[in-house]
């Protein structure tokens, strides 16, 4: 581990998501000192949830490699977890779920190797085969197709597509980009986790015309259209301090995150309403559980790795 | 306080129970260590069961918490008989009755002024199939009519750990307190009181069963 600077793009990048968070908790203060009712004892949980989410991300991405793998397979442990506890199974899969979970210390190693032919492949070509037959094994046929996509669905959302953010971390450090893989996922991560705020903010602000009022009805193009513009903004600031990308290519990249985003979330949202449940979990004050707070990123990671890996590596 | 069982509580059953389980509660402010003596009632599906439950108390409090579990099957040889009494911190009861009242152990620690936890199922059943309650609770309320009750809820352990299963797969375990209940001197008034609040705590956790 580099010695911290403010020199190193990825360090100041953190210095200034803690500026912010600060300066987030003053205008929370301020807010709650004013309302007598603590109506926004929620929106308190949130920002206070932000301050450990964002220490231990930021210790995440400052300490070994090794540390930062676990620390998304961790996360992807954590939000199989909940998903399998959400959606409802059959007492004959519990063993395929033991398979299931083993995938995840797999596919994180092969990130830490750095394998990435079989990296992308391991889960929608291997696990996509040799998990149902194990299915199959067990013997029960009834309900077998819910069972098998539901825990297919499961592993392709929170291992796959979460691992990429992890494998951002192998694109090396080059003269156009010193900030290497992890300027990449700070990037990432930073933009994708604000255009659910700004989307938040803008929406509470100004929303009106419903999106898609059958599935999350606080979504507004109000909303969405200030995320947009906020994260195409942020995108074009912290592009050339983490990342390779040029101006426009940059635009590029904020809009194509805060639309995935924005598909990602609602997506839950269908989910969880699908299932007649609010939040997936309780493990974030404020957030709910961890599948609330990166569904939106699990849409994103793979989408930005590749767009990233055919333009840039 | 014994600091094996701390360090076992504090460093091996926590930690494990926050990666591997995850806790859902709810009401959990409703399960306090009272001054004086105390039963949490549980429903029973897993081996986990006891663990979890323990994990719920302040480590602070654990030195007035204290588990029934079957002399039988705890205490099956020296080791296990000194690891169950003095780290996980049971109250072995011999099921058979072969040496007088089997509750009389709960009544002298609930004399004593500890927090007790039973099972009033008696054994782990089948799993996330609650079982008709026995009556051994209300012997133990007939002796001691001043102790009030605290029934908690738990669900997802049957699934993780079922019994005659050697195979643990984390779910997530999911809690629910209920009020306080009191002695009222009649037998199955009180089992059947507890019954009820053990289905209404389950209705309104709205857990996910196997299909």
């Amino acid at each position: 581990m580099p010695d911290f600077s403010l020199s190193n793009p990825v360090h100041a990048s953190i210095v200034a998501i803690f500026g912010l968070l600060f300066a987030s908790s003053i205008i929370v203060f301020f807010i709650r000192r004013k309302d007598e009712k603590d109506e926004h004892k929620e929106l308190a949980d949130r920002v206070k949830s932000w301050w450990f989410m964002i220490a231990i991300f930021s210790t995440a991405i400052l300490t070994p490699p090794i540390v930062s793998v676990v620390f998304f397979c961790l996360i992807s442990f954590l939000a199989f977890k909940e998903f399998i506890s959400i959606i409802p199974l059959r007492r004959a899969d519990r063993r395929v779920l033991f398979w299931a979970y083993l995938t995840i210390p797999i596919q994180y190693a092969l990130v830490y190797m750095g394998w990435y032919g079989l990296f992308i492949i391991f889960i929608p070509v291997w696990v996509f085969f040799l998990l149902p037959f194990r299915l199959i094994i067990s013997g029960q046929t009834d309900g077998f197709l819910k069972s098998i996509t539901a825990i297919s669905w499961g592993l392709m959302i929170t291992v796959f597509a979460i691992s990429h953010a992890a494998m951002l971390m192998k694109f090396p450090a080059t003269e156009a980009n010193i900030a290497g893989g992890l300027g990449l996922i700070v990037f990432m991560v930073i933009l994708n986790q604000g255009n659910d705020v700004a989307q938040y903010v803008w929406g509470k602000l100004f929303g009106k015309h419903k999106i898609v009022p059958k599935v999350s009805p606080k979504k507004t193009w109000e909303g969405f259209l200030g995320g947009v513009l906020t994260t195409m903004i942020a995108a074009a600031i912290f592009a050339p301090f983490l990342t390779p990308f040029s101006f426009v290519f940059s635009l590029l990249a904020g809009l194509m995150i805060a639309c995935a985003g924005f598909i990602g979330d609602v997506t839950f949202s269908a989910l969880k309403r699908d299932l007649k449940i609010k939040d997936a979990g309780s493990l974030i004050p404020g957030h709910g559980g961890i599948l609330d707070r990166i569904d939106s990123l699990s849409l994103t990671a793979p989408l930005f790795f590749h767009l990233v890996r055919f333009f840039y590596y | 306080m014994n600091i094996l069982r701390l360090i076992f509580y504090a460093l091996l059953v926590r930690p494990f129970i926050i990666v591997f389980l995850g806790l859902n509660t709810r009401n959990l402010d409703r399960l306090k260590v009272h001054d004086g003596a105390h039963l949490v009632a549980a429903n029973h599906n897993s081996h986990l069961d006891a663990m979890v439950l323990m994990s719920l108390f302040k480590l602070e409090d654990m030195n007035k918490v204290k588990l029934v579990a079957a002399k039988d099957y705890f205490c099956r040889n020296a080791l296990s008989t000194w690891f169950s009494l003095n780290i996980i911190g049971i109250i072995p009861i011999d099921r058979k009755g072969e040496n007088g009242d089997p509750l009389a152990p709960v009544i002298q620690a609930l004399e004593e002024g500890y927090l007790v936890v039973i099972f009033p199922e008696g054994s782990r059943g089948e799993p996330e199939k609650r079982k008709p309650l026995k009556y051994g609770i209300t012997k133990i309320l007939e002796a001691k009519p001043e102790i009030k009750i605290t029934p908690v809820f738990m669900h997802g352990l049957g699934k993780s750990l079922p019994r005659g299963e050697g195979l643990f797969v984390p779910f997530i375990c999911e809690i629910n307190v209920g009020e306080e209940l009191s002695w009222a001197g009649d037998r199955s008034q009180l089992v059947s009181s507890l019954e009820a609040t053990f289905d209404s705590l389950k209705q309104e956790m709205e857990p996910k069963e196997w299909l």
